[in-house]
């Protein structure tokens, strides 16, 4: 039972990491139709923030990566795919692969692709007894900040004006726009929302791993992206579920299966994956705004 | 005298491009082993990223998994056609069929590329059903298996040692055959009525299903027939580096074969050539002035790493502002006066 609950809270964190790069991811694809790899790199290059701002206080790193964050996902923007607002999504996409390589070979031009440790907040790795199990502290960290940044987002999305532009933005753009919505500034806010987004992951997995490296973010991103796809592209909630059980699949599976094929478990998943867009092409909970309409 | 100079001006761009090829690889053939290597690496990039848009160019869809299918391609060569003490000593729980294999080095590559069109296939039928940017994200998931499982199979790849031992025989001259036999089979299969059909879906894809075409179907044939090519490529790879690790199949490679192809044009054979020998003749370059190059009395020299950088800006520059790439989306044209009629 013990041992349950366990493995139940490695998959809880694990699930809410993934759920969160996938709804950074989501978010970007709702009202731009755009595939963001170079989400990944924002991931990434607050990591490093954290490794040049190591040693200072504490709210200085968390504030630098953020800024770091934001400030990248905005630039990204600005220079890569404002240009191609218009393009099919293929050459979004192609652009957005590009972006992702040249910030990781720059990275690693810049100070070497060798792993550097990282001992940021190790009294995170703590065990504390919860009503008689053991659980890492980090865990519930982790937890918890997935469920504060799900709930703000929600708020914003539902509650405010430029949230709502956001959401209509997301279902049909060109109608937002006549409607006087200010395309430049809901997209924008939406890049630095995942900005937002992608600091939180990568404090959150530094912590975890205590390393960083420059493929960190891309390795994140790729299991994400397939956790989008599953849920449905365009579809917020769908981003947060199918990020969220690809996450929590991959550890049932490494506690789950028998000792000697634990190390295909990613090829697990994505079997699965492929059987879940066999009987459900457009993801599990399909957006509204892209039902092909042939 | 008009049927054959139709003929002629159709098959065009296939006899440029060949004759392209074989005069990189003659011109090759004169000069130091160093750079004869560097041309052999060449071809085989240029035969995998034919490889890449007989899907990617005629489908509209953009693959991120045909990797995968060279480091099938390359695993399934290295374990048919090494010599059996060689597999005995480094992967002892080799099963007893493929352990006492020992084919020849043209049936290894056939079947490399066999076995990489039948996964193709396999994982095909699910995956070509998906719409466009799905599909393409789901093809970065074959590549991702493809890493796990070779990565982790230790009876059968070596896991994450290398796999040493298989037969270099891969030369320039092999390289140029099977770059023309890529080069072919890219060009008939975009002249048949399948990839025809396709392309319509490309271009317009609600039309296209309107008039009855069977996208998936067409999508899945040309997947496959890709598949086979980058396969292909792959065997060469092994047997050029005379070694696999399942490290080298992986992103970078991903990157390299990808932005050859979107540098070149993604829309055309022509646009997939010259993307892999722009980027050879860069990429050559760089390396030259990564080591040092003599301009008068200064040297200059510029850090290591610096090629993938450019290599990467030049791909975004293109595709912000010449997203059709080198060749714009069109094949070579005739260069002997305009159409007669």
């Amino acid at each position: 039972m013990k041992e349950f609950v366990q493995i139940l809270a490695d998959a809880l964190s694990v699930g809410s990491l993934y759920a969160l790069t996938a709804l950074g991811i989501g978010l970007i694809f709702g009202v731009m139709r755009l595939i963001n790899f170079a989400h990944g790199e924002l991931i990434t290059f607050s990591a490093y923030t954290l490794l040049a701002l190591f040693g200072l206080p504490l709210p200085v790193m968390l504030t630098g990566a953020l800024a770091v964050g934001i400030a990248l996902a905005l630039a990204t923007e600005r220079a890569a795919f404002r240009p191609l607002r218009n393009a099919d999504p293929t050459t979004l996409l192609i652009s957005s692969f590009a972006v992702s390589f040249f910030l990781q070979k720059l990275l690693v031009l810049l100070v070497g692709s060798r792993l550097k440790g990282l001992n940021f907040l190790p009294e995170l790795g703590r065990k504390v007894e919860l009503s008689g199990v053991r659980l890492q502290l980090l865990q519930i960290v982790t937890v918890a900040v997935s469920i504060v940044l799900l709930v703000g987002l929600t708020w914003f999305l539902r509650a405010t004006r430029l949230g709502l532009q956001m959401r209509g933005a997301a279902e049909d753009f060109r109608m937002a726009r006549v409607l006087g919505v200010r395309a430049n500034r809901v997209i924008a806010t939406a890049f630095a929302l995942s900005g937002i987004l992608a600091a939180a992951v990568s404090c959150l997995i530094v912590i975890q791993t205590g390393v960083v490296q420059p493929r960190m973010g891309l390795q994140l991103v790729i299991i994400a992206f397939v956790g989008t796809v599953i849920g449905g592209l365009g579809s917020l909630p769908g981003a947060a579920l199918g990020g969220f059980l690809v996450g929590v699949g991959s550890i049932l599976l490494q506690a789950l299966l028998p000792p000697d094929i634990r190390a295909f478990r990613e090829a697990f998943v994505f079997i699965g994956v492929a059987l879940v867009l066999l009987f459900r092409p457009q993801g599990l909970i399909p957006a509204a705004g892209l039902r092909e309409r042939i | 005298m008009a049927p054959a100079e139709a003929t002629w001006r159709r098959l065009w761009p296939l006899f440029a491009l060949l004759g392209i090829v074989v005069a990189i690889a003659l011109i090759a053939s004169f000069t130091p082993a160093v750079l004869q290597r560097r041309t052999t690496q060449g071809l085989i990039n240029l035969i995998a990223v034919v490889g890449l848009y007989v899907f990617v160019g005629n489908s509209g869809v953009l693959s991120f998994g045909n990797v995968a299918f060279m480091a099938i391609g390359a695993y399934v060569s290295a374990l048919l056609t090494m010599k059996p003490a060689a597999k005995s000593v480094f992967l002892p729980d080799l099963p007893t069929i493929v352990a006492h294999a020992e084919w020849s080095t043209f049936a290894g590559a056939l079947a490399g590329g066999f076995i990489a069109a039948l996964t193709g296939l396999v994982v095909g039928w699910p995956l070509m059903r998906l719409s466009g940017v799905s599909a393409s994200i789901a093809t970065f998931a074959i590549l991702v298996v493809a890493y796990v499982v070779f990565g982790n199979w230790t009876a059968v790849t070596g896991g994450q040692n290398s796999l040493m031992g298989l037969p270099a025989y891969v030369d320039v001259w092999t390289a140029l055959g099977w770059a023309i036999a890529a080069i072919v089979v890219a060009f008939v299969y975009q002249e048949t009525r399948s990839a025809l059909l396709l392309r319509a879906s490309r271009e317009d894809q609600a039309a296209a299903q309107a008039a009855g075409v069977n996208i998936v179907l067409h999508r899945l044939v040309a997947f496959v027939i890709s598949a086979f090519v980058s396969g292909v490529a792959g065997v060469l790879l092994g047997h050029f580096l005379g070694i696999v690790r399942v490290e080298s199949f992986y992103l970078d490679l991903t990157f390299l074969i990808v932005a050859m192809l979107i540098i070149g044009g993604r829309g055309s054979l022509t646009g997939a050539v010259a993307g892999a020998v722009v980027i050879a003749v860069l990429t050559e370059l760089l390396r030259q002035i990564e080591v040092g190059l003599q301009l008068g009395h200064t040297m200059i020299v510029v850090p290591a790493g610096l090629g993938d950088v450019i290599l990467a800006l030049v791909m975004l520059l293109i595709i912000l502002f010449r997203p059709n790439g080198i060749a714009g989306g069109r094949e070579l044209a005739w260069p002997f006066g305009r159409r007669s009629a």
